[in-house]
């Protein structure tokens, strides 16, 4: 049986790490190879490097930090942030990169999944759903990057994520932008909806403030993987102290 | 020297990281005069199993594969490479490997319940401790893969559990198959290219 994963996300901007909560107030948190290094050793079993800043001189320093860590680091990494071609998947394909994520560019332009997929074949591509309850609709939107309560593209999250695997994604990462940063817990009923529209590895990410949302997270969904940034950052948690927890649970993980 | 075998399969970026992370000297060639003198050769791959075929035999890659193996050579296929170590793959209809070792790859049957393709860590269990690659016993590597080598026991060192049995490491005297890819299992992966590493030095020194 495949083990359930534990990845830690990066997001950089101009060489560093940021940390931050529900999307904003962004802080340093250090140099990303060092950060990959460390948690290499603590047992990650992938790694998500997102690239936030987005401008032309930001992912040049991004796809040298891409190359960088794959020299250092041996399990998978997925990259992602302001994608929105062919040319930039293969650009960070050829930097080391072994899943491309996608978000904001697959909302504009869901075509790219598919462009991606025949590329890299359905594994390579991630789409990325950051999504947002809205209590008077009772729907999940699924949001481009930035874009919560202004007017940019929003879709209903659900079936954004069924068309999105129809598009060829192999993989979805689903982020709470309602728990992001806040450690309540994940949105499990977000989770377990998604589970009932697609069958792809579902990741999910946002609201995790202590090893036992990991547990209730792995025993009522059926996600296979879990993000986690500000915790690890901010050394709340590590991985092993994670993947002690879940195994304890009776949850396979790698250890 | 490891002699990396190019034809356009995919990332061999991250082997060639990997190899000069453990501080093995590796080329990316295509040249059978190169390959010829390695001590070791690795055929990666990702990718579709015909254009693969295909393109080792445009570039005349087949018969110096054959070669290598007559020359007793270790040779280490990864993915895809171990794939094309078979007889046939049934992947969009029969195409012929190269026939290394006997046996045939199938797709991943879909109605296990589980998804296609197999993706992420699983856990290898050793069936030949004899091998050299047996400290892969219990121990978790990255796999991602839709289709799966079927094969007579006495090739199969290590298989993981997804339903079927799917075979981890394969090996015919010095030919070798990882479905896996090491150069993404973490440590254990690194272990596992230094012990091919290793062979290829006993391969060297023999030849002394």
């Amino acid at each position: 049986m495949l083990a359930k994963r534990i990845i830690p996300c990066l997001s950089v901007a101009n060489g560093r790490v940021q940390n931050g909560v529900q999307f904003r107030d962004m802080v340093d948190a250090g140099d990303p190879v060092e950060c990959a290094e460390r948690y290499e050793i603590q047992g990650a079993d992938e790694l998500v490097l997102l690239d936030i800043t987005a401008t032309t001189e930001g992912r040049k320093t991004f796809t040298d930090m891409v190359l960088k860590s794959s020299d250092k680091v041996f399990m998978p990494l997925t990259v992602g942030g302001g994608i929105t071609s062919v040319e930039d998947m293969t650009a960070l394909m050829k930097a080391g990169a072994d899943k491309i994520s996608i978000n904001t560019a697959a909302l504009a332009n869901p075509s790219l999944i598919t462009e991606g997929a025949k590329k890299f074949g359905n594994q390579g591509i991630v789409v990325c759903l950051d999504v947002k309850y809205n209590p008077f609709d009772k729907v999940w939107y699924a949001y481009g990057h930035g874009q919560v309560g202004e007017s940019g593209q929003r879709r209903n999250a659900l079936e954004w994520a069924k068309e999105a695997v129809e598009r060829g994604a192999g993989e979805l990462l689903v982020t709470s932008i309602d728990r992001h940063g806040t450690g309540i817990g994940f949105d499990i009923e977000l989770y377990q909806a998604l589970a009932e529209v697609v069958d792809v590895p579902v990741t999910a990410f946002g609201g995790a403030g202590n090893v036992q949302h990991f547990v209730d997270l792995f025993t009522k969904t059926n996600v296979t993987g879990a993000l986690a940034g500000v915790l690890l950052h901010n050394k709340v948690l590590t991985i092993k102290d994670i993947k002690k927890a879940l195994h304890e649970a009776g949850i396979v993980v790698r250890l | 020297m490891i002699a990396i075998i190019d034809y356009d399969a995919g990332n061999t970026f991250n082997v060639q990281k990997a190899f000069a992370y453990i501080g093995l000297d590796a080329v990316l060639t295509a040249d059978p005069e190169v390959i010829l003198n390695a001590d070791g050769v690795l055929l990666p791959g990702v990718g579709a199993y015909a254009s693969a075929v295909a393109v080792l035999k445009e570039r005349g890659l087949v018969d110096v594969l054959h070669e290598v193996v007559k020359r007793e050579i270790p040779l280490l296929g990864i993915c895809l490479g171990m794939q094309l170590l078979f007889e046939e793959s049934e992947e969009y209809g029969p195409t012929p490997g190269l026939g290394l070792i006997p046996g045939k790859v199938k797709e991943i049957p879909r109605d296990l319940g589980l998804s296609v393709p197999h993706m992420g860590w699983n856990k290898n269990v050793v069936h030949h401790q004899d091998s050299p690659f047996s400290n892969v016993d219990d121990q978790y590597t990255y796999f991602v893969h839709s289709y799966y080598v079927d094969t007579d026991p006495e090739y199969i060192i290590s298989t993981a559990n997804y339903g079927i049995d799917v075979p981890g490491v394969v090996e015919r005297g010095r030919v070798y198959g990882m479905q896996f890819h090491p150069e993404k299992s973490g440590i254990v992966g690194l272990n596992l290219l230094r012990t091919f590493g290793n062979i290829t030095e006993a391969y060297a020194d023999s030849k002394k």
